[in-house]
């Protein structure tokens, strides 16, 4: 048998999705092993959020294949044929694909230590005591330990963020998707919430991030992966995707967010 | 002919207006909930993208805000037993009658208030509850259903309090309720001022009620840490973001 750390984690094949006759994913390749960071950069519109949200099955893919540590997602098995999942099924296979959100999407109605928990006890069943405290620790964690009993409005947009980061490690998914996760955020916030994405990837988190942050891609990536009209134009190291990028699209890319 | 104070009192705490008050608030509340549950189904209907129950519940909202609630009660109470032999059973009382009606009416009303609330939930919130695992029920009992209630509210606090007034109506098809006590002691007494004024401050009274209970409602979906509305506003040292502005 393969040893694991060379077996993708998650590999996607030829995935497409179109809204009407606009084509946003134009059957994309790419695989991550575990424990790895991809950056992907990209114009808004060139289908970087499209394929997170294929990957995190919020969307159905109009064709092509996402393969999470052996298992195909979006199809269940029905006598012995692959066909399209049921919301059920889907819900059942998100658990192990995490999400975070340009908009946070916290639950306002619920406090920091509630929109952690709610997901452990209604989704995993862990009896509610151990919920609130596998909760808590995990706010501890994003440094949010003296903030769990305030409310979404009550917190500044970078605190709400990695609330947001924490509702979605509590669940100990295999991948965690970020989806521009500092775009909304004030500039003085942004530092806050990349340090704890740092944090994760330093220890062993497989994440994919789409960013507008190069210094992150820098620092944390282990690949970077340039977004053009629903296709993946560019994919490299980030010192060669950075120092000497071969495509002009990327260069022209480049030239503009720095 | 001067406003005789002590009729008036006597009517305002006889046991007739009491039980008048009573029924009317018990009409109005059972109708409300039960026009609610109704509702709820009627707005899924319509938001079900089904075409054939978006027709259907579609034609039932317009009917039932189409027609006048009297001539509803009048059908119901008048017409229904003519043409439904069941009706014409002991049963089939006035109130029984009048429930059915203010039913019927409020689901069309509380159908619009709670489609309109559930459309008004940002899309992110249920996008969340999925990328969460949560099942399509879980997301909308757990999520979006609580912060549809915040927007419900007021105006269903409006249509209890509308659905307070229209019982009086049912005193046509001579049920029990405030009004129909006013009419009963004006027709042996003449004294109009007096028995309707009784009635006035029955109504409200009861309205009154239903205004702050509504708004320590609407306090308790402020959704903030402390219980003072001023909690609302950020800490000092905190910054707060407009998230509507920036979306990318």
């Amino acid at each position: 048998m393969i040893p694991s750390t060379i077996e993708p984690l998650l590999s996607v094949s030829d995935l497409a999705k179109s809204y009407g006759a606009n084509e946003i994913l134009k059957g994309v390749n790419f695989s991550i092993k575990a424990g790895e960071v991809k950056a992907i950069l990209g114009a808004s519109g060139s289908g970087k959020s499209t394929m997170l949200r294929l990957i995190a099955l919020l969307e159905r893919a109009d064709r092509g294949e996402i393969v999470l540590a052996g298992r195909r997602l979006g199809v269940a098995d029905r006598a012995g044929k692959d066909t399209a999942a049921s919301e059920r099924q889907l819900a059942h296979q998100r658990r192990d694909v995490g999400m975070v959100f340009q908009q946070f999407n916290l639950f306002p109605h619920m406090d920091a230590l509630h929109n952690v928990a709610l997901a452990l006890t209604i989704v995993q069943k862990v009896r509610k005591h151990e919920a609130l405290e596998a909760a808590a620790e995990m706010l501890n964690r994003v440094g949010l330990g003296n903030r769990s009993h305030k409310y979404p409005r009550e917190l500044s947009g970078g605190q709400q963020q990695r609330v947001a980061i924490a509702r979605a490690l509590v669940l100990n998914p295999s991948v965690l998707l970020f989806d521009e996760p500092t775009s909304a955020l004030d500039v003085e916030l942004v530092g806050e919430v990349l340090k704890v994405m740092e944090s994760l990837a330093a220890d062993g988190m497989t994440m994919i991030v789409v960013t507008h942050e190069i210094g992150f891609a820098k620092r944390v990536a282990d690949e970077v992966l340039m977004f053009d009209r629903g296709s993946i134009i560019e994919q490299a190291d980030p010192e060669t995707f950075f120092g000497s990028p071969a495509h002009e699209r990327t260069r022209s890319f480049l030239s503009h967010v720095r | 002919m001067n406003f005789d104070f002590s009729i008036f009192w006597n009517a305002l705490t006889s046991l007739n207006y009491v039980s008048g008050a009573v029924l009317a608030i018990l009409l109005a509340v059972l109708a409300m909930v039960l026009g609610t549950v109704l509702g709820f189904l009627i707005a899924l209907a319509r938001s079900s993208g089904k075409r054939w129950l978006v027709t259907l519940s579609g034609v039932y909202v317009g009917v039932f805000r189409g027609l006048p609630t009297l001539l509803i009660l009048l059908l119901a109470w008048n017409a229904a037993p003519q043409l439904i032999p069941a009706l014409r059973s002991e049963a089939y009382s006035p109130f029984v009658a009048a429930l059915i009606s203010l039913t019927l009416v409020q689901a069309a009303y509380m159908a619009e208030i709670i489609r309109s609330a559930l459309l008004s939930v940002d899309a992110g919130q249920p996008l969340a509850a999925r990328a969460l695992g949560l099942t399509p029920v879980q997301t909308m009992i757990r999520v979006v259903i609580p912060q549809a209630i915040r927007i419900a509210i007021p105006p269903t606090g409006s249509e209890l309090i509308n659905t307070i007034k229209y019982t009086s109506l049912a005193s046509v098809i001579s049920l029990r309720e405030l009004l129909t006590t006013a009419q009963s002691g004006v027709s042996t007494t003449f004294r109009y001022a007096e028995f309707y004024a009784a009635a006035a401050i029955y109504y409200l009274v009861i309205v009154t009620v239903v205004t702050v209970v509504q708004s320590q409602l609407e306090r308790k979906f402020l959704w903030t840490s402390k219980d003072l509305p001023s909690a609302s506003q950020p800490e000092p040292g905190t910054v707060t973001l407009d998230l509507k502005g920036t979306k990318a």
